[in-house]
């Protein structure tokens, strides 16, 4: 697998389709993978694809690299089924053009959130990672642990029902449907079931441990706005110190912000450091739109995102009669 | 103890709604004063911040209303609206906020009659549910 990538990644280069190959290398600790830009045939060696891959690396296009997108540099990218939505948004929005990207698919069976190994290891630094097929050893310092692939997979993953690039142009591996009996939302199902006051003082519990680094917003690939609402001081939207109700309001109006174009990667979830349950309300967002709307974000280039399309006739019961 | 009066505020369209309400006002129709106005432009120019910043400041309740769909003056104005309330409206209910604190409404320039029942009926919703407590800067 990680030699065809690496294959198909020269190839690129020697037969000149590509300026820069986006893809994951090696990290310095055991447990993660870091981001590569490649620039020409001998670097693809650099490259691996495994479950340490989380990173969506979609994101660079409209952050740290859009200088390349905007100069028209051909660009390829590896992608994961959410990151490939990525750019499937970003071309309905017009911050890519279709053709200068090549898109290089690779088959995902979930990436690893290491929050979930570091529980898993109660905090012990891991040293050595050896990969299996169902299941991945950790090691350190005076401890080897074997945990199942399931256990550790990042929650995103584990109802993921795109795992495998819908729009490519190159797939390393054979690419498999939609899966269609993916519980994508059974969270919301669950949460949906308690009461509001259970609710209340769960989002209460939990986005009280939010210390507003907007790490969830920095790694999102949807949020790319010059300035963001947070930063905004005339109007201040929300207040700076992590308060509760500017917290929650902080990400309702987040969420609000990326209703539709959500692709569900998992990258906030993984990015904070203070282990918020982020995909509980990201998922409900997204469940309202697919039940209203039939529409799920990053999977037709030729379809705007929900929130800024309409039908004249559509449902209205949520409007006073 | 006297009851409890909500405070409500009524963002209004400024070509349908807030003609309503005018008309209502100048036909002396009656309704409790339960409101505080803002005038916008077009029911598409609320932003849900605007909604949430509302009851962090401490109102009981939102009414934003606007022109019926299809007699927008930008034409889309409103269906854009509908669909920005459509999930705004269920993320709230989810986190806990009582679905009668957040209230969507059609009122053309012509309906008096309507608007006064539509402010009626918010208040008498809230007079309900009482004061509000989540979400409210200082209380929750
Ligand atoms: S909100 Fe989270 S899951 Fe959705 S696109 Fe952004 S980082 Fe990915
Ligand atoms: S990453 Fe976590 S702690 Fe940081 S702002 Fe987002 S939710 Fe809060
Ligand atoms: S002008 Fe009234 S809703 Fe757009």
């Amino acid at each position: 697998m990680v030699k065809m990538l690496r294959d198909t990644v020269r190839k690129l280069f020697d037969e000149k389709k590509v300026d820069m190959v986006i893809g994951w290398g090696e990290g310095t600790l055991p447990l993660s993978a870091t981001p590569v830009f490649i620039e020409n045939a001998d670097e693809a060696d650099t490259l691996i694809w495994d479950e340490r891959c989380s990173n969506n690396l979609a994101v660079y296009l409209t952050k740290d690299k859009r200088h390349l997108v905007k100069s028209g540099k051909k660009i390829g990218i590896v992608v994961k089924g959410c990151d490939s939505r990525s750019l499937v948004l970003y071309a309905v929005e017009n911050q890519i053009k279709r053709e200068n990207l090549v898109v290089i698919g690779v088959t995902c069976d979930g990436v690893i959130d290491i929050k979930k190994v570091m529980k898993r290891t109660e905090g012990k630094e891991v040293l050595d990672l050896r990969i299996g097929d169902k299941d991945i050893t950790v090691g350190g310092r005076g401890f080897e642990t074997v945990v199942a692939k399931k256990e550790i997979i990042s929650d995103f993953c584990l109802h993921c029902a795109h795992p495998d690039a819908p729009v490519h142009d190159l797939f390393i591996g054979q690419p498999r449907p939609a899966n269609e009996k993916a519980d994508v939302y059974k969270i919301v199902d669950d949460f949906e079931k308690l009461s509001a006051d259970e609710r209340w003082n769960s989002m209460v519990e939990s986005y009280s441990k939010c210390v507003r680094c907007y790490a969830c917003r920095n790694v999102c690939p949807s949020c790319y706005c010059n300035e963001c609402f947070v930063d905004q001081n005339d109007p201040q939207w929300i207040g700076k110190s992590p308060e509760i109700t500017d917290t929650l309001i902080f990400h309702m109006g987040r969420n609000m912000h990326v209703a539709g174009r959500c692709v569900e990667c998992g990258a906030c979830e993984r990015a904070c450091p203070a282990d918020i349950d982020l995909l509980l309300l990201n998922k409900k967002i997204a469940k309202e739109i697919s039940e209203r709307f039939n529409y799920e974000a990053g999977l037709d280039i030729d379809e705007k995102p929900a929130l800024a399309s309409y039908c004249e006739n559509e449902k209205q019961d949520f409007i006073m009669g | 103890m006297s009851e409890f009066q909500p405070k409500i505020l009524a963002i209004l369209c400024n070509w349908c709604s807030y003609a309503g309400a005018d008309l209502a006002g100048v036909s002396r129709i009656q309704y409790p004063p339960n409101i505080r106005v803002v005038r916008i432009p077009c029911s598409g120019r609320v932003d849900p911040l605007f909604i949430m910043k509302s009851l962090q400041s401490g109102f009981d309740g939102v009414l934003v209303s606007g022109c019926h769909p299809g007699d927008c003056h930008y034409l889309s104005g409103n269906y854009n609206a509908r669909r920005k309330f459509a999930v705004l409206k269920p993320m709230l209910e989810y986190v806990g906020i009582e679905p009668e604190r957040i209230q969507f409404s059609w009122v053309s320039a012509g309906e008096g009659e309507r608007f006064a029942q539509v402010v009626s009926k918010v208040t008498e919703d809230l007079k309900r549910v009482g004061p509000a407590k989540r979400l409210v800067k200082g209380v929750a």
